[in-house]
């Protein structure tokens, strides 16, 4: 098999926050330690919840925010704040919102170039125009948009904007941060045929954030399921969505809604709400919601076993290897 | 006899850059006890036109019907004070943003209460009884302590639940439900569809429920009507639409979900929804549709027979299925 492109080990990120009454600052575990391979050519997805950790995430795997503890690596070279400013135009994102991500007083043709200009002080303007413009009809927009202005442009065209402006330094690793989350079905499919097309031409790593089980269903390679900042659970595409075995994959896979009148299916009622993470439980942070918990799921953390597919689950479903606890 | 019937509405906005047109004659029922989805994509004029029907357009708003009448009442031709008496009562409407239809400042206990003087002139103990009947109705644990609660201090599910209350607690005859679970995550929406859901089977009311998810539709609704800008070009029950689409747009929308991909392609709708400026002369769909000729691009094409799903399309889609069912 191939080497990764980028490989994190158990990534966390820890934010102190003022709390209440007295404000004493407490520790919100946003990102609680997460492992994950991006390869080339493939596409790694991550599903959860809002607030499950999954923007954090991407902003360590960016380079934006330095994680608490664990490490980032790059083509198996360590990456440290220090690198930052060389090692990021390798990894690039791109964010759900195609409206706020874009400067309204740049022409596109600017906003392509900027990246050239910072990183690239090799190439002459022309050449970085060029390349601006090469990028503008790779990403399916044409000649005469150059020249416009952001505003000019409907929702699925300014994230095509945003698509090229994340590749103009030819990254290794694109992260797409809900990309097709705010675009309506009709341009969403474009964007989505897009960016496959992309990833087939650069061989491009994807870390594909998204909440939408049924995108992620059709883009993903491998899929991990977030809870409350941590991975519970790892797999292929096919083995995740046929035979989940964490609890908590199962009844996000059963609420997420079917196009399909004839499919009805028995959802499975959650109790509850996702708990504060400021306040995760000790043991397993699903048992307070989760229909199959037992004493030991309160006393114990599961720890997601090493294996190609797998969940961090004491009596996890459809014949999944329970979980170890963690020491 | 229909709960809510709507002829040939029409919203127009003055804008800066002249008049738009919003809502394109839309005719509508709701039965008694029905679930009704309005799907389309955003700006597609799902909301303005419900709104038209409560009146809580703002004044940049032209409305023009044949007629809205509501339980067997012209709402037209009732004036405003008779209207606000209606609605909160008879016709209630729930929103994306539970947080903006609450007020910050007072407890939502408070709001429920007040909601509840006002519409039914109870008593300060028979509210709070109420309230917390309401409260358990919709699934909050803990309903006193949660009557005590700022919406700030509630998750958007809960305030979804708290203005659910708000809405059903003087038995609506018709609740109209504007994307209700579009800001919640999958888990809480199921929760929401089946509470809504329960809430109809239990008391009879009517459910209009406006969202852009296909999923939602297919799950939740018995009767869909879809909307394009600012025309329903479509209605069929909830199976037929989507085994058998009649109107080409309805088709593509259904072809684009990626669950009913075949290949790692997917199928897409060239161009954009027409916006103030550029709506086409003829079929609004036209500049879109691949089966577009030079009729469509000239004349208007009205509606078709409920055997079509009113489609408005000179060239409808799965007609065969007339003969098959
Ligand atoms: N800068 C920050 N300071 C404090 N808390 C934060 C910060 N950024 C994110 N969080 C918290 O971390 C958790 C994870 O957030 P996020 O990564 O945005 O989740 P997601 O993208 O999955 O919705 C949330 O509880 C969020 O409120
Ligand atoms: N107050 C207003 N003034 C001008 N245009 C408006 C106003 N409210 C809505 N619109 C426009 O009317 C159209 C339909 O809007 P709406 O009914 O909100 O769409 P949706 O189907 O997403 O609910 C949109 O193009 C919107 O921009
Ligand atoms: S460890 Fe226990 S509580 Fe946690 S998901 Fe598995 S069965 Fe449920
Ligand atoms: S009338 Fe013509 S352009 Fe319009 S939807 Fe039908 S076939 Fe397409
Ligand atoms: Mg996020
Ligand atoms: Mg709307």
């Amino acid at each position: 098999m191939t080497n990764p492109v980028m490989q994190a080990t158990a990534l966390q990120r820890h934010y102190q926050v003022s709390g209440g009454l007295f404000g004493k600052t407490r520790t919100l575990k946003a990102v609680g330690g997460v492992d994950f391979a991006l390869y080339p050519g493939k596409t790694l997805a991550v599903v959860g919840e809002s607030g499950c950790g999954k923007s954090t995430l991407a902003r360590m795997v960016t380079m934006i925010e330095e994680p608490t503890s664990g490490t980032l690596t790059l083509d198996g070279k360590p990456i440290r704040p220090s690198d930052w400013a060389s090692l990021r135009k390798s990894v690039q994102i791109v964010f759900q919102d195609p409206y706020g991500s874009l400067n309204p007083r740049h022409r596109i043709g600017a906003i392509l170039e900027e990246p050239l200009k910072i990183n690239r002080p090799d190439l002459s303007s022309a050449e970085r125009t060029a390349k601006a413009r090469e990028m503008l009809g790779l990403v399916g927009l044409r000649p005469e948009h150059f020249d416009r202005y952001p505003h000019m442009f409907s929702g699925g065209q300014r994230q095509r904007i945003a698509i090229a402006r994340a590749l103009m330094l030819d990254p290794k690793v694109l992260v797409l941060d809900e990309p097709v989350s705010a675009l309506d079905l009709s341009i969403q499919s474009s964007i989505l045929n897009l960016l496959v097309d992309l990833q087939e031409r650069m061989q491009l790593a994807y870390l594909f954030i998204s909440h939408d089980l049924s995108v992620v269903r059709h883009v993903a390679d491998e899929v991990i399921v977030m809870y409350l900042g941590r991975a519970v659970e790892k797999g292929s595409r096919d083995a995740v969505f046929s035979a989940p075995f964490h609890p908590y994959a199962k009844a996000l896979l059963s609420a997420t809604p079917q196009a399909d009148p004839d499919a009805r299916k028995e959802r499975i009622q959650l109790k509850g709400e996702l708990p504060s993470p400021l306040a995760i439980p000790d043991g397993c942070p699903f048992a307070p919601r989760c229909w199959k918990v037992q004493d030991r799921c309160r006393a114990e953390r599961p720890v997601l076993p090493d294996e190609d597919h797998s969940a961090a689950c004491f009596f996890p479903e459809n014949g999944g290897t329970p979980a170890g606890a963690s020491g | 006899m229909s709960l809510l019937r709507i002829r040939n509405l029409s919203v127009e906005f003055a804008t800066a850059s002249g008049r738009f047109r919003a809502v394109d004659g839309v005719d509508q029922d709701v039965d008694e006890g029905e679930i009704l989805a309005i799907v389309g994509e955003s700006g597609s004029g799902k909301s303005v036109s419900m709104l038209a029907v409560m009146g809580l357009l703002p004044w940049t708003a032209t409305v023009t019907a044949d007629e809205v009448s509501f339980d067997g009442q012209d709402l037209l031709a009732m004036d405003a004070a008779a209207r606000r008496k209606m609605i909160g009562k008879d016709l209630a409407m729930i929103f994306q943003e539970p947080m903006s239809s609450l007020n910050p400042c007072f407890t939502v206990g408070w709001q429920i209460r007040e909601a509840l003087r006002i519409h039914l002139g109870m008593g300060r103990r028979e509210r709070q009884a109420r309230a917390i009947e309401l409260f358990e109705q919709v699934g909050i644990p803990d309903p006193e302590k949660r009557l005590g609660a700022f919406p700030h201090q509630l998750s958007g599910g809960m305030n979804q639940r708290v203005m659910i209350a708000m809405a059903i607690a003087c038995k609506p005859k018709l609740l109209i439900a504007d994307e209700p679970t579009t800001a919640l995550d999958v888990t809480i929406q199921a929760q929401i569809l089946d509470l809504l859901t329960a809430l109809r089977d239990e008391t009879g009311m009517g459910l209009v429920l406006i969202t852009h998810d296909m999923g939602v539709v297919a799950e939740t609704a018995e009767r869909v009507s879809v909307q394009y800008a600012g025309q329903k070009i479509e209605e069929q029950r909830v199976g037929p639409l989507f085994r058998t689409p009649h109107h080409p747009y309805t088709a593509a929308l259904l072809d684009a979900l990626p669950e009913r991909a075949t290949e790692k392609h997917l199928p897409t709708i060239p161009g954009v929804v027409p916006g103030q400026f550029d709506r086409p002369e003829g079929c609004l769909f036209s500049p879109r549709c691949k089966f577009a000729d030079a009729k469509c691009k000239a004349q208007v094409p009205p509606a078709l027979g409920p055997d079509l799903g009113r489609a408005r399309c000179f060239y409808p889609l799965n007609t065969d299925e007339r003969v098959a069912s």
